[in-house]
């Protein structure tokens, strides 16, 4: 059972580091959507 | 020789028929060529109607008025000219928005899409998932539980090792987090809102929403992990022919023989891996909008092949604005999801209440020899026979 739960694990793992990383590479909406002079978040 | 002169009669009469229908062009003269009340209720009626009427009637600029004659300003193109340029996708159209998709103004296929999605994909589906559910349910009572037949050795043979385990758990967990989320999204509209709410489907869905598109990447890794570890186990071999026409053994008394996967088991390997594929493909395109578009590139492979016209379907567009493409991947992605999800409903059944002895394959990677003996006869030999000469050869040759 070891290997399953070492499974689940690096699942949330790798969701958890997935979404840090894709926040960050340039792929939202607004990074695609709009150029540098348009400031949605601030 | 009456009979069939009658049919050749009635053959031509047909095609007559059918030839006056096709060649009578619909009169538009009173409407001054816009779309008529025949137009409106031919659509109504499910019939097609070539729209080509209004697609290519978008103005003329060659032909326009002088800049300082009336309406001249206009170049040439009236205000639903203008209009029909934008819907049937002719406008040249410049925007400052500088997304992938931000010249498409109107996107004409998406109520298709969207009845599409809301009608026969989440009935279809659901019915595919309850109809496979019961089917299982109505196995277990007919047949019962597959159980060992011999008498239990309290031997183990190793069956998976730990990597393999970790990789089908890895595949496995996320798809079943995936398959729940994916349902929860596709679901949410018509099923989840009206049972829940708005407020608690809102949780749910953003909720879901971050789990499917995180763990997606879970999955891919999973996938990869079984087609390295397992695919030369998988390949087909003459012992499956044998394995299938004996159905597997599931009604009869007798196992036919099976090496590390039978038939059956290499048929939902290349089934995971196929449908996987596909739907780890069609999720990366709907995870970066507009970046992978894969559709219009398929169609027109399918057209120059002729297997859309071998299915009936005609000459597919091959031309598709980029909602479209997004459109055809999310439907494609849940199809394709909904038929793998049944097939791993069948063998999440037989790997735990449908067989004994066989969760313990997947859950410490230990198994019975006699079940061993049993499901996967050519293996368990081998296995038994590696272990005998283990310590020989581990023996020192001194």
């Amino acid at each position: 059972m070891k290997a399953m739960f070492a499974a689940f694990v690096a699942i949330a793992l790798i969701a958890v580091g997935s979404n840090l990383y894709l926040s960050q590479a340039g792929f939202s909406s607004q990074d695609r959507a709009s150029s540098p002079a348009v400031r949605l978040d601030n | 020789m009456l009979r069939a002169l009658i049919a050749l009669m009635l053959t031509v009469s047909f095609i007559t028929t059918a030839n006056a229908q096709d060649g009578a062009a619909p009169d538009r003269e009173a409407t001054g060529g816009a779309q008529t009340l025949e137009d409106i209720m031919a659509r109504q009626r499910g019939e097609e109607v070539d729209n080509s009427f209004r697609s290519d009637a978008t103005g003329d600029p060659d032909s326009a008025a002088g800049i300082a004659s009336q309406l001249g300003t206009l170049g040439g193109a009236s205000d639903p000219e203008l209009w029909r340029g934008l819907r049937f996708g002719s406008a040249d159209i410049t925007a400052s928005n500088n997304g992938p998709a931000a010249t498409t103004l109107i996107q004409d296929g998406g109520m298709r899409w969207l009845q599409f999605r809301e009608g026969p994909l989440l009935h279809y589906g659901g019915y595919l998932l309850f109809f496979t559910f019961a089917a299982l349910v109505m196995f277990l009572l007919i047949r019962g539980r597959i159980r060992i037949d011999g008498e239990k050795t309290g031997r183990k043979i190793t069956r998976f090792k730990a990597v393999e385990r970790f990789g089908h758990w890895l595949l496995a967990g996320s798809f079943i987090l995936l398959g729940i989320t994916g349902l929860v999204s596709l679901f949410g509209r018509k099923v989840l809102i009206p049972a829940f709410g708005h407020e608690t489907f809102s949780v749910l869905a953003l909720g879901s929403k971050w789990i499917h598109n995180n763990v997606s990447w879970a999955f891919i890794l999973g996938l990869i992990m079984i087609f390295v570890m397992w695919v030369l186990h998988n390949l087909p071999d003459r012992t499956d022919l044998h394995w299938l026409r004996k159905g597997g053994g599931i009604f009869s008394d007798g196992h036919p023989p099976a090496k590390k996967f039978n038939a059956g088991q290499k048929l939902i390997f290349w089934s995971v891996i196929v449908l996987g594929a596909s739907i780890s493909a069609s999720g990366v395109a709907l995870l970066f909008p507009f970046e992978i578009n894969m559709f219009a590139a398929t169609f027109a492979k399918l057209n120059s092949l002729g297997i859309s016209e071998a299915f009936g379907l005609g000459q597919l567009r091959e031309t598709l604005a980029p909602h479209e493409e997004m459109q055809y991947a999310q439907l494609w992605h849940a199809i394709v999801s909904f038929v793998l999800m049944a097939i791993i409903f069948a063998h999440i059944y037989i790997g735990t209440v449908g067989m004994e002895g066989a969760y313990d394959a997947m859950g410490s990677g230990e198994v019975e020899e006699q079940w061993a003996r049993e499901h996967h006869s050519i293996w368990a030999e081998e296995e038994l026979a590696k272990a005998k000469d283990a310590p020989e050869s581990a023996t020192p040759a001194e």
